[in-house]
């Protein structure tokens, strides 16, 4: 056990000298953080929008000073032709242009088929998506207020509640999801460098002629990255807590439990990819390979896992981290107990029972 | 009288699927004794060290390292060796007191002794004014003698230093066998491999692999005689032109 300890503090020395990293590993949590709450946000304010009235009536005006007066627009210009709201796109003014043909308060209050037309830049599809989708909505807004007693005699009136996150924050999405992310790159990626950097300087065979168990080395060399990463779990929690207004609605010991079980989970990883590796570029490149891409494209963070195609759905499942973002969700966001998230639990101890049954008969005693 | 035998080995082989790497050799190295092991790359010198240290299993034959099995006794073997690889084995971002204290740790000597051993050690070496430096800064001799010294802080029976001197300036390499003198004088068995033959020279008992084979073994003047050769360097080449092996194959 003395020994062990003494290991422990040799490879927590190893990381305290290396300040860089150590920098690096306690900061990039935060930044990503910082640049997804606040930066990267993929939620749509203040879009630039143009306006071709070919009306210009009572109505067209109320309800472009609507549209620009909401928070999702902003109205930098009024055209006067097709080719002017063509010039405006191209130049990358606008996002949308909404066009009200000649005419139009009389086809509202006579004819009943009014037209508006909304063009959306589509080369990012999922804004134009978004813009078109508030667009509408305002102009419906205007068409209820112009006519309250108007009712059909059959309607069908949706009512929309977002649970969970009522005001559609980017936010409870990206908080899980780069949780998973770092505590994944902390443990497996630096773990598996740092055990793969004694193969190469060849201590790690000096190491293993000494009496230390070598399961006990792999160990040890894991311990200080677990620490990092509750230094991490509490500094992204915190910044979400306090300067994301993310709540942690579930039980904070469930989460941090479920977190401990995820990082034992990367940290077998880690070791398995040290099994393999020779070279700490190696180690490297099959971490980025085989954990940073896939915890990005299938934890369910970044994109869909349901509108993948069946094989890549079924890929995902292999990803650790798209359990841990699924149970991380349902414990911080929902506020869900164990009962919701225990088979996710369950896939994770078996994959690190699996992961760690693998390392454990390919690690070598003896070298050759 | 005869001294005791702190290595015996009878017939010990180690083969990779079709190739033999270590060919039935049978030595005896005695306790104190500087026990040279010379060879051409590839001759297996390499994987012959590593079974005897336990990093290896071996394919058939019988060995003992300071009195227990290969195949069975493997902690206790562990527990009585020091080993210095050919690769610089101390850790560069640690400081020299550090190294000495890691090292001493994980063969389990008490703090007290660490203690002791880590001011006895930084005097030999003339190095107690650098003990916090870090080890990266140090010129290679020096790293190389505090390699050794730690490679035996916890007196062990035996230890196997791998071409130790490998890159080293001529004077620094008398000093390092300096201290390998000091260390057989105090009973440690050094059991080392080098390509360096005037260090071939300085060994109690040379032997010279060929091909996996151990091709002659005896004190460095015998074979000298019994090759007619001036030096340890024309023993060699006339052993070494024997081989058919170029590359070494493991490595």
């Amino acid at each position: 056990m003395k020994q062990f300890v003494i290991f422990v503090k040799k490879e927590w020395l190893h990381i305290w000298r290396d300040r860089r990293t150590l920098f690096i590993l306690l900061f990039m949590p935060i930044i990503q953080i910082v640049l997804y709450g606040f930066a990267l946000t993929n939620e749509v304010k203040n879009s630039r929008i143009a306006v071709f009235d070919q009306s210009r009536d009572e109505a067209t005006r109320a309800i472009t000073g609507e549209i620009g007066a909401s928070r999702y627009f902003n109205l930098v210009k009024n055209v006067y032709s097709y080719q002017g709201v063509e010039a405006t796109f191209r130049k990358g003014e606008i996002r949308l242009a909404v066009v009200f043909p000649r005419g139009f308060r009389y086809d509202l209050l006579h004819g009943n088929h009014a037209q508006v037309q909304l063009i959306a830049d589509a080369s990012d599809p999922n804004t134009a998506n978004t813009l078109t989708n508030y667009a509408s909505s305002i102009i419906n807004n205007y068409q209820q207020t112009l006519q309250p007693a108007a009712t059909l005699p059959y309607t069908i009136k949706t009512q929309v509640r977002m649970l969970y996150n009522p005001e559609l924050k980017g936010a409870y999405n990206f908080v899980p999801g780069v949780m998973a992310l770092v505590l994944m790159l902390v443990c497996a990626m630096m773990t598996s460098i740092a055990i793969v950097k004694e193969k190469e300087m060849g201590t790690m065979e000096v190491i293993l002629v000494s009496p230390l168990k070598p399961f006990r080395i792999i160990i040890a060399k894991t311990i200080p990255y677990l620490l990092v990463s509750m230094v991490n779990i509490a500094s992204i929690l915190l910044l979400s807590v306090y300067a994301l207004d993310v709540p942690i609605t579930g039980n904070l010991g469930l989460l941090i439990a479920e977190s401990i079980v995820f990082t034992i989970t990367s940290l077998s990883v880690g070791i398995l990819i040290s099994n393999t590796a020779k070279t700490q570029q190696t180690a490297m490149f099959t971490s980025m390979m085989s954990l940073f891409l896939p915890t990005l494209l299938f934890s369910g963070f970044m994109f869909p896992i349901e509108n993948m195609p069946a094989p890549l759905r079924v890929i995902s499942n292999l990803v650790p981290a798209k359990w841990y973002f699924i149970i991380v969700k349902d414990v911080m966001i929902k506020g869900l107990g164990f009962t919701a998230v225990w088979r996710e639990t369950l896939i994770l101890v078996s994959m690190t029972a699996v992961l760690l049954g693998v390392s454990i008969y390919k690690f070598k005693i003896r070298l050759i | 009288m005869e001294k005791e035998n702190v290595i015996v080995t009878n017939e010990l082989t180690k083969r990779f699927g079709y190739f033999t790497a270590v060919d039935k050799i049978s030595f005896a190295v005695q306790k104190g004794e500087i026990f040279g092991f010379i060879g051409a790359n590839g001759a297996g010198k390499t994987t012959a060290m590593r079974m005897l240290c336990g990093l290896s299993l071996p394919t058939s034959g019988t060995a003992t390292v300071a009195g227990f099995d290969v195949y069975k006794q493997n902690e206790q073997i562990k527990k009585n060796i020091g080993y210095m690889s050919q690769k610089f084995s101390l850790y560069e971002d640690l400081t020299i007191r550090e190294n000495i204290r890691f090292y001493a740790g994980i063969y389990g000597l008490e703090d007290r002794r660490i203690r002791e051993k880590t001011a006895l050690l930084l005097q030999q070496l003339h190095m107690e004014d650098q003990q916090g430096t870090l080890v990266r800064a140090l010129p290679l001799g020096w790293k190389q003698k505090l390699a050794f010294s730690i490679a035996i802080v916890h007196d062990p029976a035996i230890v196997f230093l791998d071409e130790p001197t490998g890159g080293v300036d001529p004077i620094t390499r008398r000093e390092f066998w300096s201290l390998i003198y000091e260390a057989a004088a105090r009973g440690i068995t050094i059991f080392v491999t080098t390509h360096y033959m005037d260090e071939a020279e300085y060994c109690d008992r040379v032997s010279i692999m060929v091909d996996g084979r151990i091709d002659a073994l005896d004190k460095p003047a015998s074979l000298m005689q019994q090759y007619n050769s001036a030096s340890m360097d024309g023993v060699f080449l006339q052993l070494a032109r024997k081989a058919t092996r170029t590359e070494d194959l493991i490595e």
